[in-house]
């Protein structure tokens, strides 16, 4: 069944880098033993910050370092704690590559990396942009690769994480996001997608704070074009969900991919090898950032220049439809 | 340095357990083919003085929770812990032997892996990941008030990475007490001689300006190990104080004249020949108080 959700952009901005540090504090007041590591980035101001404050007997910074916090993070695993570590996106998927794949996903440990600044939300310009993570990250074995798509499934995907064995990244924003959900009282399952919207048309399958753009194009397929479009939330691209690819495809043949990531390794190259592998014969593309170093600008600006935004979906879902 | 004596009577068994080892390894080099002799005979003294008396260690249950940590950062000489495991009776030679890389069973490897073999702790292979991986293990003692020691082994060829240097300045920080790097600084690596290849010296003085209290020790000399294992400062992890860094001087392929010092000895197999003169040549060496 679909769930409820929301297009108020205005009134229902909030922030999964927030929201992380909110859910770590409930856990911990609710009696949860974890860990928390963290690099030179988390400001006293956040709510991180407060919780380094109110539990510093288990919280590590690490410095300008992120090598040795992964690395860190594994042995304080090993010693029997579950462990959050929060990391600068681009630099744990690239800087410490070798950890999250040796320390982290070699030895199989409970270590949770919360990737901030996903995609081209830091700004600042491809040293800080988050694009090469999901191909790598899919590489690694062990590795279960979350994306939530809004501030409170963020805290859903922290909660749930503490029953399971194993590491985890999750990927987040770097700032406001708006709420994909209205009711938040919905089944979230790891490794399973949602859907969304429902549609026959076309599924449009997207992650994280794409989920937002894709419904608001969805919008704007049906009024513009009269297309009914299903969107499928599939936070998690690690283990991917193909049961629900594979029921979209057959049900609405049709299928497009957006995610904030590099159009080469992600979730579009992951949903495209599933289709292909299994006799997939509809039309299907992916919505992503090309391959090439982003321009410099707003994050709003670059969705727009690489056709990322809601108006852009809905066009080039319209024109792959043969509908503009 | 600390003035405690040292007990004889331990340090001659020691020695004596140290020969054993040397010809076990060789003998097990020589029946699987493939090793890192040179590296793993340079540690065999100081590692048969942690597993035999100075490590709080169970071998009949090595996932014993108030057990010292071991992380053998040099993944590359795992096969000197196998030796040494064999010798206390948790896996038996032969057992190892048939299955050392072998598909399917593959439950020893060149490179340690933890998923098939209990007593090893961490997975190792690729170089510089032990003493960030140590850093987070003393640090899990201290948050959950464990009493345990993390030692870490790590080459001195291995210091050219620089995680090794972040993790340094990390267990300075967190005046980690109950963490203990061993440095085998045997000063040859792959391709030659420390100081031809990345100049590592001064080491000591390095580790004191990062915040370490560093031991210069002969990593050969059994009552130079003993010494430097028995003064260590209580493992108590809210002892905070500098951690400790054993700088043990070795030789590559020590006990074995003619791989002493080589730097091809680093890896490769054995003959038959050549396995018969390195068992005389230990024996020759044999330097027992």
């Amino acid at each position: 069944m679909p769930v409820k959700t929301t297009f108020n952009f205005d009134q229902m901005l909030s922030s999964a880098k927030e929201a992380y540090g909110e859910e770590m504090m409930a856990m911990a007041d609710d009696g949860l033993e974890f860990a928390f590591t963290y690099t030179d980035n988390v400001a006293p101001s956040t709510t991180a910050g407060r919780f380094v404050e109110k539990y510093p007997d288990r919280c590590f910074n690490f410095g300008i370092a992120e090598p040795n916090q992964v690395g860190a993070s594994a042995g304080l695993a090993l010693s029997g704690i579950t462990v959050f570590a929060q990391v600068f996106g681009p630099f744990l998927s690239l800087r410490a590559a070798d950890q999250i794949h040796t320390d982290i996903a070699y030895n199989d440990v409970n270590v949770r990396l919360i990737g901030t600044h996903a995609g081209v939300t830091a700004g600042g310009g491809p040293t800080h942009n988050c694009i090469a993570d999901l191909a790598l990250y899919r590489a690694i074995p062990n590795l279960t690769v979350v994306i939530p798509a809004d501030a409170d499934q963020c805290k859903k995907v922290m909660r749930q994480s503490m029953s399971r064995k194993g590491p985890m990244v999750i990927r987040i924003d770097r700032g406001g996001s708006p709420n994909v959900y209205a009711d938040t009282n919905y089944n979230f399952s790891i490794g399973k997608a949602i859907e969304t919207i429902p549609g026959n048309d076309v599924t449009i399958i997207s992650s994280g704070s794409s989920v937002y753009w894709s419904m608001m194009g969805v919008k704007l397929l049906k009024e513009k074009h009269g297309i009914n479009a299903r969107l499928i939330d599939m936070h998690t691209i690690k283990p991917l969900d193909t049961d629900m690819i594979a029921k979209c495809a057959k049900e609405t043949g049709n299928i497009v991919t957006v995610e904030e990531a590099s159009i080469n390794g992600g979730l579009g190259s992951a949903v495209a090898e599933y289709l292909c592998e299994h006799g997939f014969g509809g039309k299907f593309l992916r919505i992503g950032l090309p391959d090439e170093f982003a321009v410099l600008g707003d994050p709003d600006e670059v969705y727009k220049y690489y056709g990322m935004d809601p108006e852009s979906i809905a066009e080039k879902t319209a024109i792959l439809l043969k509908t503009l | 340095m600390y003035n405690y004596n040292i007990d004889m009577g331990l340090v001659k068994k020691l020695e004596e357990k140290s020969i054993k080892i040397r010809k076990d390894l060789l003998n097990f080099i020589y029946r699987i083919g493939m090793g890192h002799l040179g590296g793993e005979l340079s540690i065999v003294d100081i590692v048969v003085a942690l597993y035999h008396h100075y490590m709080n260690y169970d071998p009949k249950n090595p996932k014993w929770e108030e057990r010292d940590r071991l992380i053998l950062s040099k993944g590359h000489c795992s096969e000197t812990l196998y030796t040494i495991f064999s010798d206390l009776g948790m896996y038996t030679m032969d057992y190892m032997v048939e299955h050392f890389e072998t598909l399917g069973t593959a439950k020893f490897g060149m490179h340690s892996n933890r998923k098939y073999v209990d007593a090893i702790e961490v997975s190792a292979g690729s170089l510089g990941h032990g003493l960030p991986i140590a850093v987070g293990l003393a640090l899990g003692a201290r948050m959950q008030k464990k009493n345990w020691r993390t030692f870490v082994i790590t080459g001195d060829g291995e210091l050219n990475e620089g995680t090794n240097w972040e993790a340094f300045m990390a267990a300075a920080h967190y005046k980690l007490g109950n963490l203990v790097a061993i440095i085998d600084k045997n000063s040859l690596q792959m391709t030659g001689f420390t100081k031809d290849v990345m100049t590592i010296d001064p080491l000591d003085e390095k580790l004191k300006a990062f915040g370490w209290e560093p031991v210069v020790i002969d990593g050969n000399d059994m009552y130079s190990v003993c010494e430097a294992l028995q003064n260590l400062p209580p493992a108590d992890p809210f002892v905070r104080r500098k951690p400790i860094a054993i700088i043990a001087n070795t030789t590559k392929g020590k006990g074995v004249d003619f791989m002493e010092n080589v730097a091809t000895w680093h890896g490769g197999g054995i003959a038959k020949e050549q396995l018969d003169t390195a068992l005389a040549s230990v024996e020759k060496n044999r330097r027992v108080r």
